[in-house]
């Protein structure tokens, strides 16, 4: 059990040996490396939690099948629109994108979706556009969001390419163990065929 | 944005109850486990985060990728950009103010792009969820998109 958490909480715990050693060196920045972690802590304790009580809804509500539909194989322009559109929508830094995409996906989102999704998500993000325009100007916001669609969409493409079956399967599981609880439905057959594609 | 993400959720949260209570707690459930498997992940990025503005102040990055650095200052800003994880509401208002006191559009969009796509910080919670090999493979990509997006930039910009 101690093992466990022990384990689980290794990167933390390193990272915490890693900020008492800066305070050993240098007291001031260490503190101002706390101040920065707290003030990150609060946005992610602010931003995080309807995201998850959101796919926590989306998980119980949504049936698989509509996702397939609208985001899985064959799902073509519309599913690639709808994870631009989802992604862009977005609120939160790109972590936050990650529990996301794993809902999504053990839905039945295709990759090639799913990767699109994750690239709106960190540079197409409606919010943060508004926030370039005014602070870098029009052409720089615009020519970089007109050249981000069109690249997102290609390095989904690109990824999918990159992955074989063998690294779906990995993925799937991994997400699979991360969104587990007692009701889990097992993988089915139909996925697995589908994964393969 | 944060209040209106709170509300859509609120509202769902509410919609959800009145249809099926069961449910709605079964979605808390799932809403919970998944955040309790991530967080020791995400409390380990926020301390790396904190130690790396820390240390990378926008004095010092506005020394290394000043004026007439050319690509050799684009591929640092990339590389900075990559390495920290600043949020977007820090990283343009300085941004902008390393573009008044002389940095080159093109570095900047590098440091921009390479922001928001690249995290290196956030690897930890990348490979969690997307294993080592996707999650390698996405941030090369878009490392290297970067670039095309800060030449283009510059053109625009020339």
């Amino acid at each position: 059990m101690m093992k466990g958490v022990i384990i689980r909480y290794r990167f933390f715990l390193a990272m915490l040996i890693l900020l008492g050693l800066l305070f050993a060196v240098n007291s001031a920045l260490a503190r101002r490396a706390l101040e920065v972690t707290a003030f990150s802590v609060r946005e992610m304790l602010l931003v995080i939690p309807p995201i998850f009580v959101l796919l926590g809804l989306l998980d119980v509500w949504v049936p698989r099948h509509t996702m397939v539909r609208f985001m899985g194989h064959g799902s073509g322009i519309k599913g690639v629109l709808l994870s631009v559109l989802i992604g862009s929508a977005a609120a939160g830094p790109l972590y936050g994108a990650f529990p996301v995409a794993a809902v999504f996906l053990k839905k039945g989102a295709s990759f090639q979706n799913i990767f699109i999704f994750l690239g709106a998500w960190s540079t197409t993000k409606i919010p943060m556009f508004l926030f370039e325009l005014e602070a870098l100007g029009t052409p720089f916001a615009l020519t970089r969001m007109a050249v981000n669609i069109p690249g997102i969409i290609i390095i989904a493409h690109v990824l999918g390419a990159f992955l074989n079956s063998h690294d779906r399967m990995e993925i799937v599981r991994r997400v699979e163990t991360l969104t587990k609880e007692q009701s889990v439905e097992r993988m089915t057959g139909a996925r697995r065929q589908e994964i393969r594609r | 944005m944060t209040t209106v993400l709170y509300m859509i959720t609120l509202a769902a949260l509410g919609v959800s109850v009145f249809r099926d209570r069961k449910k709605t707690l079964m979605a808390l459930k799932k809403a919970w486990k998944a955040f309790e498997n991530i967080m020791p992940q995400f409390l380990g990025v926020l301390i790396l985060t904190g130690i790396m503005i820390a240390v990378l102040n926008p004095r010092l990055i506005s020394r290394i990728i000043g004026v007439e650095s050319g690509w050799i200052g684009t591929i640092i800003a990339a590389l900075v950009g990559a390495l920290t994880l600043i949020p977007g509401f820090v990283a343009f208002p300085t941004a902008s103010l390393l573009l008044q006191n002389g940095a080159g559009y093109m570095q900047i969009a590098a440091f921009v792009s390479a922001l928001m796509m690249v995290g290196v910080v956030t690897f930890p919670v990348e490979i969690s969820y997307f294993g080592r090999k996707a999650t390698i493979l996405r941030n090369l990509f878009a490392f290297v998109f970067t670039f095309i997006v800060a030449a283009i930039i510059a053109w625009v910009h020339a």
